[in-house]
């Protein structure tokens, strides 16, 4: 077998990088991490014409070599370090072709660097429409490589770029600009210096520590010692470089493209002139929101009740088939009500998920950014924070690396600090539930009140991370630089393809990951509520026989008598009441403390917890929602979720930090563990002490 | 009339006159943001800031606070 070729796909955001990976690689991608960082690492295999083999990574987009945020700085890593088993052979710079200049510079400079580049110009199909014609043999000949023109959306062009990446031997290393000419006493310098290096990569390796200072100099270390200009002076150059490369650019495109102005016919400018009115575009936002909630509710109803009945139906079918016994009983009623309670909100959280990387894809969600940005900043954060606040409704852990692209410090670290607060998809299994019991089916102007709840806590959510960004940002005494550039994308119609498969991804990542926990924990909570010690458990029924002898109870009735006696003196009973004092004010019994416990790890858990609880208690061939709605309070006897502990609930899973993954991606994006301890504490007892309130107040 | 990027009103178009200030981020440059190059105010977000730009075919949002290190020359179009 022949050896794989590497490709890197390389450019700037919004160009449609991600169209063209999943056009060459369809569903032979994984998405991981790099090692030590989280950002995302997208990786495919691709088929290339005679049975030659490509392994393509989809890397960040960028727009230049010069690194200012964590996600740029995997690219330059990459491409600098020849040692790297990832190291391409040959990069394919992917440019939308309106915007053909501004990813030319970023073209250059990987030019520089002597590595095989092709030009991949996507979006061809708008070329007409946007009265672009380019020369193509002319600006091949310009920028010394090949061309190819492609449309992921029509799906042209793709065959061409295979063919092109199997021949990319043929491709001249040859750069375009010759960098050194900014200062050529300076590069001339360097050169004798290192006599055995690409001048340009030194150079990069050098402003790196200007841009952002963590660039691995593994083969060039000792270029610490030449330091012969100050960090002033080094910006100023990068400036000069800049601006010629861009004379580069301009002159080759003088040539090699025209652009009839007159038939571009742009909506974007009548679209814009409504999304970002100072009043329409906020409403509009507003309406978007709410539409999105009422959706989550009304779209997934249908599957969810298939699915709930289906697992009840799957866990009284184990009982019957399988021979009785301990393991029978782990199956039906530990296992299959664990996973039932988390598999039944994937409806819920794909659709989540499916709106969000609509707004993403569609160009919307920079505008967003735009229209925010002057309220963030009133709260310390920045327009660009909203974008980890609304993903953050997906889920924290992606939302907090979502900040990297803050050019703040401060205003980092606080949109990091609050994130946990919005409402993730792990919440909502929780909210579902507990709405679902405690709130009234009726219609207020249409909208349901559950959807109005629900709609609610995600405001509450958005208004606890921006109240705290507010005090954060008084307490916080962090000097530091800000600027702010947003790049505003045309918008684009989505690729079903890209959103399809962004959510798959995630809906399977979040099960499977989740569905882990999960697992495990129901197997071993259900250990722990079917045994336990002592002569109050082992002699249960004799126990409750006696005690309700003198009342004439049905044998169903008694029999769930015994299994709630036995329940509450197994050892998961004995250890809930333990903590039932702390519990009570809240307006919660044992079996919930027990959730809140277990679901530290991850509040999906909580769902999951009851459902385990709930079915080795009782028998019956029951969803569990129904068995939670029949459950009294042993210390009011009276039902024991009522309007106010379920409010309580609800509150208490709004502000509380539940979440171990959440906390351990905190302490690797601070590098400190001083931030995600505050955090844990600072929310645990924001959370009790609202609960405490609300219920107070309510009962 | 050379002004700051900041004085321009939504519409009006100006071109760059000079980058050079230690406050620009080198993002911006990148992005097209360079002398010579026509600019125009496509939108504002209430107190005007921050400002929606088109440099060149690119569209781009900048804060008020860099948009007054940035000079340029209005044109009367």
């Amino acid at each position: 077998m022949s050896k794989q070729i590497n490709v890197a796909l390389i450019g700037n955001p919004n160009t449609g990088k991600t169209s063209v990976f999943n056009a060459l690689t369809g569903l032979n991608q994984k998405v991981g991490n790099y090692p030590g960082i989280t950002v995302e690492k997208k990786e495919g295999i691709c088929k290339l014409p005679r049975g030659v083999k490509a392994h393509i990574i989809d890397l960040p987009g960028t727009y230049s070599l010069n690194a200012s945020s964590l996600d740029e700085n995997v690219v330059i890593e990459l491409l600098l370090n020849k040692n790297d088993k990832d190291f391409p052979d040959v990069a394919v710079v992917v440019s939308d072709v309106e915007n053909l200049k501004r990813n030319l510079l970023l073209y250059t400079q990987i030019k520089d660097l002597e590595i095989p580049t092709i030009l991949a110009i996507n979006m061809s199909d708008r070329m007409n429409y946007k009265g672009i014609q380019l020369d193509i043999p002319y600006l091949e000949k310009e920028l010394k490589t090949k061309i190819a023109l492609i449309s992921t959306r029509k799906n042209k062009g793709i065959n061409q770029l295979k063919e092109l990446i199997a021949n990319y031997k043929e491709l001249s290393v040859a750069p375009c600009v010759n960098a050194s000419e900014i200062d050529t006493d300076y590069f001339d310098k360097l050169r004798q210096a290192f006599p055995n290096q690409l001048l340009y990569k030194l150079w990069l390796v050098i402003t790196q520590d200007v841009n952002f200072g963590k660039v691995d100099r593994n083969e060039v270390d000792a270029i610490n010692s030449f330091k012969t200009k100050s960090k002033a002076d080094l910006k100023r150059l990068q400036q000069k470089e800049t601006i010629k490369r861009y004379q580069f650019i301009n002159n080759t495109l003088k040539k090699g493209q025209t652009i009839d102005l007159n038939s571009a016919k742009d909506l974007r400018i009548r679209l814009d002139r409504i999304l970002t009115h100072k009043v329409w575009g906020y409403l509009i936002f507003f309406v978007i929101l709410l539409t999105i909630f009422q959706a989550i509710y009304d779209w997934a109803q249908v599957p969810m009740e298939l699915i709930d009945g289906a697992f009840a139906a799957l866990s009284e079918w184990t009982k019957n088939a399988m021979p009785q016994g301990v393991f029978t009983d782990l199956i039906a009623e530990g296992v299959i009500p664990g996973l039932g309670g988390i598999v039944i909100f994937i409806p819920q959280i794909a659709f989540l998920f499916l709106f969000i990387a609509v707004l993403e894809e569609s160009g919307y969600m920079s505008r967003v950014v735009f229209l925010m940005d002057r309220i963030m900043r009133r709260f310390g954060l920045s327009g660009k924070s909203v974008v980890p606040l609304i993903s953050g409704t997906a889920c924290a852990i992606p939302a907090i690396m979502a900040t990297r692209n803050i050019e703040s410090w401060k205003e980092r670290l606080i949109t990091i600090l609050v994130t946990p607060f919005t409402t993730c998809s792990a919440r909502l299994p929780v909210y579902l539930i507990i709405i679902e019991l405690v709130i009234p089916e009726g219609r207020f102007l249409g909208l349901g009140y559950q959807p109005l709840t629900l709609m609610l806590l995600y405001l509450i959510g958005f208004g606890a991370a921006v109240g705290s960004a507010w005090i954060l940002n008084k307490i916080l005494k962090i000097k530091s630089k800000t600027f702010f550039v947003v790049e505003m994308p045309n918008y684009k119609l989505p690729l079903f393809k890209n959103v399809a498969l962004t959510v798959l991804e995630k809906t399977k990542s979040f099960v499977f990951g989740a569905g882990k926990i999960i697992l495990a924990i129901s197997i071993v909570l259900w250990f722990l509520a079917s045994y336990g010690p002592g002569e109050d458990f082992n002699n249960a029924e004799a126990i409750v026989t006696t005690q309700y002898a003198s009342e004439n109870m049905s044998e169903a009735d008694l029999n769930q008598k015994i299994a709630s006696h036995k329940l509450e003196h197994s050892f998961i009973g004995i250890t809930g009441r333990a903590i039932e004092p702390a519990i009570t004010p809240l307006g919660y019994d044992w079996k919930i403390g027990i959730a809140i416990v277990s679901s530290f790890a991850a509040r999906e858990v909580f769902v999951g917890t009851l459902a385990t609880i709930y079915s080795v208690e009782n028998d019956d061939v029951d969803t569990i929602t129904n068995r939670m709605a029949k459950d009294t309070n042993r210390a009011t006897g009276g039902k024991l979720f009522t309007l106010a502990s379920g409010i309580s609930l609800l509150l208490f899973y709004a502000f509380a930090m539940q979440c171990m993954s959440t906390l351990a991606i905190v302490k690797r994006e601070t590098n400190s563990w001083k931030w995600p301890t505050l955090q844990l504490i600072i929310m645990t007892i924001f959370a009790y002490i609202v609960a405490l309130i609300a219920f107070q107040f309510l009962k | 009339m050379q002004v700051t990027l900041a004085d321009i009103k939504r519409g009006q178009q100006g071109i760059i006159i000079d980058v050079s200030s230690i406050h620009i981020p080198l993002k911006l440059l990148e992005m097209g943001c360079l002398p010579g190059n026509v600019v125009e105010l496509v939108q504002v977000a209430p107190f005007a800031d921050p400002m929606y730009l088109n440099i060149n075919g690119t569209h781009l949002a900048i804060r008020k606070e860099t948009a007054i290190h940035i000079l340029i020359e209005i044109s009367n179009v």
